[in-house]
């Protein structure tokens, strides 16, 4: 009785999530695979093989995976030093990734321009101190330097979390039975890691691979990405089929990160909250 | 690794972080209109704010939409939240993973499949539609904290409430509220800085004139950003900076019980 009355608690949630994330999602199917009169037609998702379609694609696939290959180099040894500091003191290393995102976004993003030009200030920089100066603003250096900028706290905080979580004994265990630094982070601490890792990738290859954005703002609107792509159909040429038909391509790629890290995270251990 | 590179790491992590933020905020002061020239120091970006009537319409707009979808988010979240636990494992893996589709989807994706719902069923783009779509990213982040704390319930407690005659609301509210409290209260600021930050989702469900911080500021981005927007979103940096200092400094309520229930 008392049970049954707790799982009508879920209705207003249920009903939210068939009509605002399962319903819109069959749109996208719907209207990617049928033309402007309505007729089934695999026309807007094999588009992608235009070369205009492909070449964006390809050009997000290689600086999304740049992004998130940096953006796990630069996070892994600062979630174990984070890690080895204040263990489970959640709460601040959240608020300290979390706090940039009250200043916006796009303003966060714009502001990198202002350091990187040409004559900008790194570059003033630079010059004071007599180094070679960057030419990297409006080239898709920028690009993956925003999306290293924008989402290293989205591989951060997973990894940050899993490694919290590692029991010391473990590691004094390992210790004890003669492994020696190396060998205890290569057999211990990175497989157990594992978790934070697929989620941290996940959580920066999705958004890097599908921006307008970034793209948009730091690499001069000259590189298109297959987000950029997107957005202009629905927004410029209001060709949702289209648009759609390319999202669907999109999504697969969506998809089969989100199986990656539900195989290696069943217990959702390296979720970022 | 010595500690003196450990910390040089984290300073260098750290700087990278919040540059951005020092660019802002000195742009803030500047006198000329360029992103790249230093004009001279100046206040007057901030004096103009508050008489420019179409900022001053996109940051209430921007709050009356955090606040309201992070409101309902989580009380439709905390209430889904409890009663997910109550399901089997079969059901409660589905939504659960259902729960996880806007988070680990594209925002590109979400946003259009929620503007082609929108066209589909003639719904007029304004502000309801922003509001819809802000409510349904914002539930997974008040599931996913409120979650947690649920599994730490000690459900005999809720039992023994019950036992001893309070009604199942009224033990829900003295028991077991409480406890999860902390959980919605970082779900609902999680859910509030989310819509606030959001620029992608926004820009796919808005009508034409209705505008957001973020939009308006989009819509700038080519014919140069407004630097009285510097100024807005300087001033309010540091006052969500001053408040997480005192939150901080104060002693915290969630931490307290943790405490309690630990000694």
């Amino acid at each position: 009785m008392k049970n049954k009355f707790v799982k009508l608690l879920s209705l207003p949630y249920l009903i939210w999530s068939a009509g605002f994330i399962i319903i819109p999602l069959i749109m996208v199917f719907y209207y990617g695979l049928t033309d402007k009169s309505g007729r089934l037609t695999f026309a807007n998702v094999a588009s992608i093989t235009l070369p205009v379609h492909f070449k964006s694609l390809i050009i997000a696939l290689l600086l999304s995976l740049i992004s998130t290959v940096i953006c796990l180099l630069l996070s892994y040894p600062l979630a174990m030093i984070l890690a080895s500091m204040n263990k489970g003191n959640n709460k601040l290393m959240i608020l300290i990734f979390v706090l940039p995102m009250w200043m916006n976004f796009l303003l966060r993003t714009l502001a990198w321009q202002t350091l990187l030009e040409n004559e900008g200030v790194i570059n003033t920089i630079l010059q004071l101190l007599h180094m070679p100066t960057l030419k990297i603003i409006n080239t898709p250096y920028a690009i993956v330097f925003g999306m290293i900028y924008n989402f290293l706290p989205f591989m951060v905080l997973p990894i940050y979390n899993v490694l919290c979580k590692i029991d010391g004994n473990l590691l004094n265990a390992a210790r004890d039975l003669g492994a020696n630094e190396v060998q205890t982070f290569l057999k211990v601490t990175l497989p157990l890691s594992v978790p934070g890792i697929i989620s941290g990738i996940t959580m920066v290859f999705v958004p890097a691979l599908t921006t307008f954005v970034i793209s948009d703002l730091l690499g001069g609107s000259k590189i298109l990405l297959i987000g950029n792509v997107i957005e202009q159909e629905f927004t410029l040429n209001s060709n949702w089929h289209l648009g759609s038909g390319l999202s669907i391509v999109l999504m697969l790629f969506i998809i089969i990160s989100m199986i990656a890290s539900a195989v290696f995270d069943k217990d959702g251990e390296g979720s970022a909250l | 690794m010595s500690n003196i590179l450990k910390k040089i790491y984290i300073v260098l992590i750290f700087l990278f972080l919040y540059a951005p933020m020092a660019v802002l905020i000195v742009l803030s002061f500047n006198e000329s209109k360029s992103r790249s020239k230093w004009g001279g120091f100046t206040f007057k970006w901030y004096a103009k704010l508050l008489s420019d009537s179409d900022i001053m319409e996109a940051l209430f707009t921007t709050l009356m939409l955090a606040l309201l979808s992070s409101l309902i988010a989580t009380f439709i979240g905390t209430i889904a939240a409890i009663a997910i636990m109550s399901f089997k494992k079969g059901m409660r893996t589905l939504v659960l993973g259902i729960t996880n589709i806007p988070m680990l989807n594209a925002e590109i994706v979400t946003g259009i499949s929620l503007m082609l719902l929108f066209i589909f069923f003639k719904v007029k783009f304004g502000f309801t539609t922003i509001l819809l779509a802000h409510i349904t990213f914002n539930i997974p982040y008040v599931i996913l904290s409120v979650m947690p704390r649920i599994k730490q319930l000690n459900p005999s407690s809720y039992e023994a409430a019950m036992d001893l005659g309070a009604s199942p609301f009224k033990a829900f509210m003295k028991v077991v509220f409480p406890d999860i409290l902390p959980g919605v209260f970082s779900g609902l600021l999680m859910a509030f800085t989310m819509s606030i930050d959001d620029f992608i989702i926004t820009h796919f469900t808005k009508g034409a004139g209705v505008d957001t911080l973020s939009t308006k500021i989009y819509s700038q981005v080519r014919k140069g950003i407004d630097p009285k927007m510097y100024a807005l979103s300087s001033i309010i940096f540091v006052s969500v900076l001053v408040l997480l200092i005192l939150v901080n400094l104060l002693p915290n309520a969630g931490r307290k019980t943790k405490a309690e229930k630990k000694g």
